[in-house]
């Protein structure tokens, strides 16, 4: 098939499912006239139930927690078959990241990188710290702070060389502890069965005041072991493409 | 307009798509992925607006303020997620097809392929 026949094909059969796609539209509740009524239920009850002010942080690490849970295992089941597509080949070598044309020199990280990745090292853990801890009360969570807290590595990468990102978190501990968080995850959910309650259902004290860093149960333990299974998933992914980068093939 | 996010939902899906068809790179084709699966954050997010209403989050707003729908937020949350793995698991296949074939053209693969 030549491409300007496949783009005939595709522009046709795009056509039939925009006109249906419209035909749907006409029979939909209407941008901002949500139709309910689970939202509604959830932002009425969710605080007293679970102590969370984030109600989205509450249907995700709660009433959510098992779909979660599988997301979760999405996103470790990825960064570990990154790792096994990525295995080294035969005939491959790994070797510094040094210039392969031989009239250049290696040209090194600038000052300028070196200084803003360094300064700004501290404020992302800083950042990323919290935006994990404090999933439970504000907007944020284990997801979107641990994607933060990996832009950290990713600074550390800028602000030296691939090799010493290698040796401050080398790939199999990273490995290691996003699966701590996964497994944490799942053992949270288990133990709940211990006390007599349901998989994943909130057992833990939900402390005296909703809004507070120590209220919400589970909801933060949880949300704080996905924010380390999250930061060591991105670690692993990131370094596995830099190390491709190292990797020579040998003819 | 009442429909007007959902026609754009329908505009970033098409657009995307068309790019997949028609992508003659395949970092290009999986960025064109994420625009196709971006459409779906439009989809869920407009289903759950409600006119006037604040953000699902009580921390410094009355509890009895509308709010719009928690659920479906989470649900583009996840939705992220999964993009940002399946992003990363297409690029390591797309950078182990440049070793193997030493091209990124998908025409190129096919003949290849035979």
């Amino acid at each position: 098939m030549t491409p300007g026949v496949r783009r005939g094909v595709f522009l046709a059969g795009m056509a039939a499912v925009l006109a249906f796609f419209l035909w749907g539209l006409v029979g939909l509740p209407g941008f901002g006239h949500y139709p309910g009524p689970y939202g509604d239920v959830l932002n009425a009850i969710g605080i007293r139930q679970t102590h969370a002010t984030d109600i989205v942080s509450a249907v995700n690490f709660d009433y959510r927690a098992m779909d979660t849970l599988g997301e979760e295992f999405i996103l470790f089941a990825a960064a570990t078959g990154m790792g096994v597509v990525l295995r080294h080949l035969r005939e491959e070598r790994e070797r510094s990241a040094v210039d392969e044309a031989r009239d250049r020199t290696d040209p090194g990280t600038s000052e300028a990188v070196r200084v803003a990745a360094i300064t700004f090292t501290g404020p992302t853990v800083v950042v990323g710290w919290y935006i994990v801890s404090h999933g439970q009360v504000s907007p944020g969570g284990g997801f979107q702070g641990g994607v933060i807290l990996a832009t950290a590595f990713a600074m550390i990468y800028l602000a030296g060389e691939f090799l010493a990102l290698k040796r401050i978190s080398p790939v199999p501990l990273a490995d290691a502890v996003e699966a701590v968080g996964a497994a944490s995850f799942a053992i949270i959910g288990i133990s709940a069965l211990g006390v007599g309650a349901a998989f994943l259902a909130n057992v833990l004290p939900l402390g005296h005041m909703p809004g507070e860093v120590d209220s919400a149960g589970t909801i933060a333990l949880i949300s704080f072991f996905v924010g380390i299974e999250v930061t060591a998933a991105f670690v692993v992914v990131a370094s596995e493409f830099l190390e491709q980068t190292l990797i020579v093939r040998r003819h | 307009m009442q429909i007007f996010p959902f026609i754009v939902v329908a505009w970033i899906l098409a657009v995307g798509l068309y790019g997949i068809v028609t992508s003659r790179h395949l970092v290009h084709l999986i960025i064109c992925l994420a625009v196709v699966q971006s459409s779906t954050y439009v989809l869920l997010l407009g289903v759950g607006y409600k006119a006037g209403a604040a953000a699902p989050f009580f921390s410094d707003i009355p509890r009895s303020t509308p709010a719009v729908d928690p659920v479906v937020q989470a649900l583009a949350l996840t939705d992220v997620v999964v993009e940002a793995a399946v992003s990363a698991l297409l690029l390591a296949l797309a950078v182990q097809a440049h070793k193997r074939f030493g091209t990124l053209d998908p025409e190129d693969l096919r003949q290849l392929q035979g």
